[in-house]
């Protein structure tokens, strides 16, 4: 299981990766949510699945092995997803905007000179 | 000291942006609402930074939970005395914006936002555990993000596009470390990782995910090779914007390296050395971009990205006298810079025009405003006795006692061409004769005096922190000497968090 994790861990980070080093946009958006994605899977692994870790009780008590897993990285990467959910619906809208405006789909055209209108 | 006023800053923003948005579109009682609630955080943060000088550090637990398993907030002096000058800046911003900002942008939200981001701030400044740090990193930037669209306009939304990546980026370095970090460690408490990183066996694991954080932070902060997305959207959102940006959103960045690197990765030699290397090419690559700029916001955007390089400076010495001197000219540049922006703002306002080639005859028309400018000017060259030269006093007097001579070069050289590009933007700007006579679309004469006064209040309130500074010269080091002296012994910080048995 540990071994399965790392590898879908390296495969999201390395394409997510490749897709922002390309120069579309939506390519960009595409890497910036698996980078985000295989962070989850490494918080969630680094956790350690196994299930005998109970919150907050001490290792040596020996209590409660059975039933409870660490209840830390569940709920880092639940904040975390929320986090990246609101992220991502905006990047999209902004996105969707800018391609409306400049009316291409390359990073390299987003070199409008200033236009100064207020302020 | 357990203290539940700490958190008082954070509520008083996070309420006025609620109280804001009840008031959707009324953009008169927003206005009042946001000047009211800048001053009500600014006297609350006094009072906080009071009780802090003379009480010592405080600390506040979530929910009652016991230190290392809940979450907790913790006012160092550090933590403190930035959120005073967050306070003083928002303080001077929201005066300004109520009066220079275009209705329309208003009417979508300005003041809420601004209030969220300032609350955002505080947050990240007070927070003693590192998921929450993560958490207000992110509040921040949603609300940067929108501050930045704001208005839609084609190359606002172009540089929102570059600012918005790499902000998620560094966000994901950033997560990506602290679950490292939980995975070595199993805590999040700052306090107690500051404990349990040196037990840990595998120390490589541990550098390796310290450099998670500085690729994390050096976003944040524009430093050398990941500073590209600073000069190129900042020049895009309006200047009362742009001031909040510059002059508060890099230093959090700045803040984030100081806490981490002074109390869970202690520096070793390759993190000070990779530091110093990033110091030096930050200094020079920001001060050389400034020199070929015409349009005074993207000169002052390279200009935060030199400076930004004299601070890492000060953390890759990692000595008393050097986290002094960062210390000092972080308390220094969150003025300087935000001043500098509203400057930007204001010789629009008069001019019509940020271009330095368009812009010229200020100081003929406009000689008090030009003197008052002329101030600031001076405080960020450096000249003695105002404020940004005592922390490059320290700074010198520590790269030459630790031999870091390629330090002390470009120190200089930095300092030196920073003068050079002010010294042309005063020439240009303000001495010599308006290019076009005909075409200046001054905004600023035919303004209702009240308006006049508020327009350049905010410059003035933030030119006297900065003149204080400067004058005041002995008060401000020996805040920046406690601060250094709490960064460098973290035993009181460790002690105020997890109890005296630790």
């Amino acid at each position: 299981m540990e071994l399965l994790l790392v590898l879908v861990i390296g495969l999201l980070y390395a394409a997510g990766v490749y897709l922002i080093l390309r120069r579309s946009m939506v390519k960009l958006l595409l890497g910036i949510m698996l980078l985000g994605n295989g962070t989850n899977i490494l918080i969630f692994l680094l956790g350690k699945i196994t299930k005998g870790k109970p919150p907050v009780i001490d290792e040596a008590y020996k209590v409660f092995q059975e039933i409870y897993a660490d209840p830390i990285p569940q709920a880092l990467i639940l904040t975390a997803i929320v986090i990246s959910f609101g992220l991502t619906s905006f990047a999209i809208v902004l996105l969707k905007r800018v391609y409306a405006l400049v009316d291409s789909d390359d990073l390299d055209d987003l070199n409008t000179p200033e236009e100064e209108e207020d302020l | 000291m357990i203290d539940n006023h700490i958190l008082a800053p954070v509520f008083v923003n996070l309420f006025a942006a609620i109280i804001q948005l009840m008031f959707w579109r009324k953009t008169v009682t927003q206005r009042f609402l946001s000047v009211g609630g800048s001053l009500l955080g600014l006297l609350v943060a006094i009072r906080l930074f009071n009780k802090v000088y003379h009480g010592g550090i405080l600390t506040m637990n979530a929910s009652n939970w016991d230190a290392p398993f809940g979450i907790v907030f913790v006012a160092d002096l550090l933590s403190v005395t930035l959120v005073l000058l967050t306070s003083i800046a928002a303080f001077a911003v929201s005066i300004f914006s109520s009066i220079g900002l275009s209705r329309q942008r208003m009417l979508y939200g300005y003041f809420p936002i601004f209030h969220f981001l300032i609350m955002g701030l505080h947050g990240a400044f007070l927070t003693g555990d590192i998921f929450n740090l993560y958490v207000y990193f992110e509040v921040i930037i949603i609300s940067s993000f929108v501050l930045m669209t704001l208005g839609g306009r084609k190359a606002q939304l172009e540089g929102a596009v570059k600012y918005m990546a790499m902000n998620i980026l560094a966000s994901t370095f950033f997560l990506t470390g602290i679950g490292i970090l939980y995975g070595i460690t199993g805590t999040l408490n700052m306090a107690d990782l500051a404990l349990k990183i040196p037990s840990v066996q595998n120390k490589t694991l541990v550098g390796i995910t310290s450099c998670f954080f500085i690729i994390g932070f050096g976003i944040k902060s524009a430093v050398f090779p990941l500073y590209y997305w600073l000069p190129s959207s900042y020049h895009t959102p309006p200047s009362a914007v742009a001031a909040t940006f510059g002059g508060l959103l890099t230093k959090v960045g700045i803040y984030a390296m100081l806490r981490v690197f002074s109390l869970i990765f202690i520096p070793d030699d390759f993190t000070r050395n990779l530091l110093m290397v990033i110091a030096v090419l930050t200094i020079l690559t920001g001060v050389f971009g400034a020199v070929i700029k015409t349009n005074i916001r993207r000169l002052f955007s390279y200009l935060i990205v030199c400076h930004i390089g004299f601070m890492v400076g000060g953390i890759a010495m990692f000595s008393k006298i050097a986290l002094m001197g960062a210390v000092f000219y972080l308390i220094h540049d969150i003025m300087v810079k935000t001043n500098m922006f509203l400057i930007a703002g204001l010789i629009r306002q008069l001019r019509g025009s940020m271009d330095m080639n368009k812009l010229g005859g200020l100081y003929k028309d406009y000689p008090k405003i030009s003197l008052l400018i002329a101030l600031v000017l001076f405080s960020l060259v450096g000249i003695p006795p105002l404020s940004g030269f005592w922390p490059k006093i320290m700074l010198f007097q520590e790269a030459f006692s630790q031999q870091q001579y390629v330090f002390v070069i470009a120190l200089i050289l930095g300092s030196f061409v920073t003068l050079y590009v002010i010294a042309k933007m005063w020439a240009q700007v303000f001495w010599k004769n308006p290019p076009i006579q005909d075409n200046i679309d001054d905004k600023f004469a035919p303004m209702q005096p009240y308006k006049k006064i508020l327009m350049v209040l905010p410059v003035g309130i933030l030119a006297t922190a900065t003149l204080y500074i400067g004058l005041n010269a002995e008060a401000i080091a020996k805040i920046a000497d406690q601060i250094a002296t709490q960064l460098i012994d973290t035993r009181p910080y460790i002690e105020a968090v997890l109890g005296k048995g630790n």
